[in-house]
């Protein structure tokens, strides 16, 4: 029924959502919110969750292989952050009326999305160094924005992660550091790791903003204050110093510093890449399905002790 | 099994020093109260951000609506004697 006062009351409940938008106010679960905005947070925040308990995959690989005991030590304490930074992430947006277990079943049964970065296989050592110091150092710059963003839970589950995620690149930066002060087999190994990732983390920022189908509600609402490009340079601008600190080259032959501008200028990067990735072509798209779907299923045995420790109890 | 079994959700207080009220931290999921402690204490306060934690079943909570802001808290907003600096003080009074 779309009757004029049903349209009417509709249009002062979008006029006051706006004004609170415009006004920098956090929309909060149980406030009025456009449907369509609903629907894009819940896409976005479901995936990011997603991305964030799929990114344990590619780092576990080495837990059971860390040079050190205190490199072990460090890398676990890192994976069990991501686990937490999921579970925020989650419950952040269960707060949209979508239940975590339903978001779980989704992201088993291959129907939602996850970064396209963790499709790639972390083949050395240095790629734990190559992961934690560029693709949790572009999660700071994407997180740090989306820490500002409009929707109450989100920004606040983005100010608790961001307080753990600057750990996360500085042991990753130290692991790169370390190896490049050893021997040429290991300065090697490192360049290699970023030679592989430099590219696939470009592409961690999304699509270019000419070419970002979403983007213009997203930044409307104030979900992203940012965009793509926008983060992808401010990534780019903080990262090249730090690769040249430690004597890393990045692979990009265009790579240059505007002193105008004052930013760096870089080569194109090949998003045909990471359309085929995202559409399930990437090189390690059916390894981490299986491997989170063996995970959950392995895990089962847990969760049903757990119900039956708390049946027992109830009962006595 | 379904995949899609869903725990009841608690929602976390911590305290992060001694004499500091408790805040809200965020949720979790658990099966009993005391499941979802140790869950509260590996989620919210592994960096030593808590000295002590409460849990609450989410369902538990009666809380305001968005649509109440104006009148439920109606009463407090026009009584601005319940301010100190309503109060005009006579000219060289320091303390009162
Ligand atoms: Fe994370
Ligand atoms: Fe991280």
């Amino acid at each position: 029924m779309n009757t004029p006062q049903i349209q009417e009351d509709e249009q002062t409940h979008i006029d006051a959502f706006n004004s609170r938008i415009s006004a920098g106010q956090t929309i909060e679960p149980k406030d009025w919110m456009p449907q369509k905005y609903r629907k894009q947070l819940l896409r976005m925040m479901s995936q990011h969750a997603h991305s964030e308990v799929v990114g344990m995959l590619p780092e576990g690989n080495w837990l059971t292989r860390a040079p050190s005991l205190m490199r072990k030590a460090v890398l676990l304490a890192k994976i069990q952050d991501e686990a937490g930074h999921g579970l925020y992430i989650y419950s952040g947006a269960e707060t949209l009326g979508t239940d975590r277990a339903e978001m779980i079943d989704q992201l088993l049964t291959g129907k939602a999305k996850y970064a396209s970065i963790f499709n790639y296989p972390t083949l050395n050592w240095a790629d734990m160094g190559a992961v934690g110091w560029l693709v949790d150092g572009a999660a700071i710059v994407n997180q740090t924005a989306l820490a500002k963003c409009s929707y109450g839970p989100y920004s606040r589950a983005m100010i608790r992660i961001c307080k753990e995620e600057n750990f996360h690149s500085k042991q990753g930066y130290q692991i790169m550091a370390h190896m490049m002060r050893g021997t040429k087999e290991q300065q090697e190994m490192a360049q290699d790791a970023v030679n592989r990732f430099w590219w696939p983390v470009l592409m961690m920022f999304g699509p270019s903003d000419s070419d970002s189908p979403n983007s213009d509600d997203l930044m409307k609402w104030k979900v992203k204050l940012y965009s793509n490009d926008d983060l992808r340079q401010r990534f780019i601008d903080r990262t090249v110093p730090q690769a040249e600190a430690i004597g890393i080259k990045i692979p990009d032959d265009k790579l240059k510093w505007n002193p105008t501008t004052r930013h760096y200028e870089f080569g194109e990067i090949n998003f045909d890449e990471l359309k085929s990735v995202i559409t399930g072509n990437g090189p390690c798209n059916k390894l981490r399905m299986k491997q989170r779907n063996d995970a959950h299923k392995n895990g089962a045995w847990v969760r049903e002790a757990a119900v039956a420790y708390a049946e027992k109890k109830a009962k006595a | 099994m379904s995949t899609k079994e869903n725990w009841p959700a608690w929602e976390v207080f911590t305290q992060q020093k001694n004499g500091a009220p408790h805040e809200h931290a965020g949720n979790v999921h658990a099966p009993d109260a005391e499941m979802a402690l140790l869950n509260a204490r590996d989620v919210y306060g592994r960096r030593q951000e808590a000295i002590n934690i409460w849990v609450v079943p989410s369902v538990a909570i009666t809380a305001s609506t968005p649509e109440d802001m104006g009148p439920f808290f109606d009463p407090g907003n026009d009584k601005m004697y319940r301010w100190p600096n309503y109060y005009k003080t006579p000219e060289g009074i320091k303390q009162i």
